[in-house]
């Protein structure tokens, strides 16, 4: 019966496992299932899901929809490169664009109210990364995904691209203000 | 048809010739593979250490791409064809299947690997080892891939070939070694992985030559990690079969059951593949019910089986050290282990840094919600720096100091430094993961050449401890590298200079196994009682422990966040 032998009892699938083994089968699997559980209970009381909500999109699309949503919702603009910020207007709806090197337009929100966020990339795959309170999510060129977000605290919080996209991508930071 | 067979004076092992030979080249291959990774290793340390900041960024995502794909393609799996060969051939006592294919697997490999790195340094291909669509990459780095994973195809068609001839030419009784169901498991995942490699490389070099218009890029990543992740899994049924072999060689150590532990490499077989979805878990083009069941394995059934593992091979090793005699109190057996001898040394701190850190962060990290704290986050290589180096690198350089003289037939040169070399590879790399997922756990992104953001719009200064866990990732890395290199010195000095040994006898039919030696000392188990082994329980515990620990932590993190849904 050693590991490099064949097993010396023939019908090995008949010896009997001793009662510390068939144990730890029990615990581990027990807790398999608490983790299984857990994932699916979060979804039904937890208050931290990812959207379902997707569309097929295209780059064209997806660029429309934001410059119209700029278009709309300005409020001001910042920096040199006058990058607008953009309140998002009653209803909440926002669009939020990746592309290479920025995250285009600066948003500007309210705590405790939700917003229903657009991400999407219309050049190669970004990822979005809310700093300080850290919340990663993949940035995908072709699909639209609407999150709902729910600020909880006021501050200035950056987004980090962290997808890696091209030698610039230490440059990428977008910024959204929660008031 | 006619070979050669030498049986190793020292083990007891049998050598095909043919095999031996095929053995000893691949894995020199992966050591050389692994020389390069290393460098690379290096470069990227130093220059994520915030302090160093060596490379300028274009030369930084180069040498990453390259550390990627010379790493986790190029060594490991040259080295994982010498496994499937040792595991079938010698440890089944018969000539190897069509040796002329297991050359065309060599030179496959060896080609191909050239040309995905030759794509690499002229700079076009610095696409990372991912090679998202639609970043495009030279089709010649698509193009050594591809030949690469025809090669390792028809390694395990050599593999597979060589159990049917060891059935048929009746050369052991009964059923395959466990040691060899193992890696049976290996190879049947990594043909799926291979034919999912397939699925999705062969169209993008298409594409890269301008014969297809366009790849969708959510099912790009989605078909990319079933070769991704499930060649992760081909490494955790390989390394587990060496800890099998290492606890049979050095203790004579005999499963705890047969049926336990081959039911817990059938699980990796039916689950382990759906392991893609733990890349997809933030994407916007999958369901959270998909996600769910696919990233638990469906219900974690793979997670169960290395938990099964984590505890049958302490459990094997303690059952035999307590036969030995050393019964005192809890853990004598573990205090009397031969911990001077690199082969255990190396086996046992890859067991238990595996399942400690790699594993446990592994689970949080795909949990489908926890997910969202720290996708292509610093943790993300902090975990799996855990599972592939302490895991699967340091099991295959612990068997190495085995391998050294019995397949080389050389006597390892500075045994002090071979002694100290699993403790400084291991520990450092097991710290250095620790400090990665730190880093991580704050936030710092992965695949990052500054996280200073010099030359953007705004600036974000991360928190004080975050450069902390960074400095600390490059001193360690640092060590872990020295570690490494240490092993590839040693390694080579060996081959190249170690006092020659005998190679023993030579005939041209294989023989039985003979007593008397290492193989056979673990033959002999009759009906022996089952031997209790509380010592392994504690551990087990204390895993599980920390494990719970730790997950419900990161639940407190993730409902701390933004709302989300």
């Amino acid at each position: 019966m050693s590991a490099i032998l064949p097993p010396s009892e023939r019908l090995w699938w008949k010896q009997p496992i001793a009662g510390q083994e068939w144990a730890w089968i029990g615990i581990a699997f027990v807790w398999a299932m608490i983790m299984f559980i857990m994932m699916v209970y979060w979804h039904i009381n937890g208050k931290q899901n990812l959207s379902n909500e997707v569309y097929k999109t295209t780059t064209e699309m997806f660029q429309a929809k934001t410059d119209a949503f700029v278009k709309e919702n300005t409020i001001r603009t910042e920096t040199e490169q006058n990058i607008p910020v953009v309140k998002p207007n009653a209803k909440g709806e926002a669009f939020l664009l990746a592309r290479l090197w920025s995250w285009y337009p600066i948003l500007e929100l309210e705590a405790g109210k939700t917003y229903k966020i657009h991400l999407s990339a219309v050049d190669y795959n970004h990822g979005f990364s809310l700093q300080p309170t850290n919340i990663n999510i993949q940035v995908i060129p072709g699909y639209e995904h609407v999150v709902k977000m729910t600020p909880t605290k006021a501050g200035t919080y950056a987004i980090v691209c962290n997808e890696y996209c091209g030698i610039g991508h230490h440059t990428m930071l977008g910024r959204i203000y929660v008031k | 048809m006619a070979t050669t067979y030498r049986t190793c004076p020292r083990t007891g092992l049998q050598f095909d010739l043919d095999a031996d030979k095929l053995m000893r080249w691949n894995a020199v291959a992966g050591v050389l593979w692994l020389l390069v990774g290393g460098i690379t290793a290096l470069l990227v340390i130093l220059t994520r250490w915030p302090a160093i900041k060596l490379l300028p960024a274009d030369q930084f995502y180069l040498i990453l791409t390259a550390h990627g794909i010379d790493m986790l393609i190029l060594w490991i799996i040259f080295f994982e064809m010498a496994v499937l060969y040792f595991a079938s051939s010698t440890l089944l006592r018969c000539r190897i299947a069509t040796p002329w294919l297991g050359w065309v697997q060599f030179w496959l490999m060896v080609v191909g690997g050239i040309m995905t790195n030759v794509a690499i340094f002229q700079g076009g291909s610095s696409v990372m080892f991912t090679s998202y669509v639609p970043m495009q990459a030279a089709p010649h780095f698509y193009l050594g891939i591809i030949l690469f994973a025809v090669g390792a195809l028809i390694g395990t068609g050599v593999f597979f070939g060589t159990l049917v001839v060891a059935k048929r030419e009746k050369t052991y009784v009964g059923s395959i070694p466990l040691v060899t169901f193992g890696a049976l498991t290996a190879a049947i995942i990594a043909v799926f992985t291979i034919a999912s490699g397939a699925a999705i490389l062969i169209p993008t070099f298409f594409w890269s030559m301008g014969w297809i218009k366009e790849i969708d890029a959510q099912l790009y990543r989605m078909v990319w990690w079933a070769l991704g992740h499930s060649s992760q899994q081909i490494n955790v049924a390989a390394h587990v079969s060496i800890w099998y072999l290492v606890a049979a060689v050095a203790f004579g150590a005999k499963p705890l059951s047969e049926k336990v532990s081959r039911f817990a490499f059938l699980l990796y077989i039916l689950f382990l593949q759906l392991a893609s979805a733990h890349h997809l878990l933030s994407d916007p083009g999958m369901s959270a019910e998909w996600k769910v069941l696919n990233t638990s394995y469906f219900m974690y059934f793979a997670v169960l089986a290395s938990m099964i593992h984590g505890f049958t091979v302490p459990g094997a090793i303690e059952a035999a050290q307590r036969k030995k005699g050393f019964n005192n109190g809890l853990f004598e057996w573990l205090r009397k282990a031969p911990w001077g001898n690199p082969v255990f040394s190396g086996m046992f701190i890859s067991l238990v840094g595996f399942g400690f850190i790699g594993g446990i962060s592994g689970v949080v990290l795909g949990t489908e919600q926890i997910n969202m704290l720290m996708h292509n986050t610093f943790y993300v290589p902090g975990h799996f720096h855990a599972t592939v180096v302490v895991g699967t690198t340091l099991a295959f350089m612990s068997i190495t100091y085995l391998l050294v003289p019995t397949l080389f037939r050389r006597e390892m040169l500075f045994p002090k430094l071979c002694q100290i070399q699993p403790y400084l590879y291991g520990i450092s790399m097991i710290v250095l993961s620790l400090v990665m997922m730190g880093a991580g756990t704050l936030g710092v992104s992965r695949r990052h050449w500054d996280m200073a953001f010099s030359g953007a719009p705004f600036q974000y200064e991360w928190p004080g401890s975050a450069y902390l866990m960074m400095g600390l990732t490059g001193i360690f890395g640092v060590i872990a590298v020295i570690g490494g290199g240490l092993w590839i010195g040693l390694v080579v000095l060996s081959l190249l200079f170690g006092k020659k040994l005998d190679g023993g006898a030579t005939s041209d039919k294989p023989t039985p196994i003979p007593d008397q030696t290492v193989a056979a000392s673990a033959s002999h188990s009759g009906s022996e009682e089952h031997v209790g082994v509380p010592g392994t329980v504690v551990l087990a515990i204390t895993l599980l422990v920390c494990f719970v620990l730790y997950y419900f932590v990161n639940w407190k993190y993730l409902s701390e966040v933004w709302g989300l849904s």
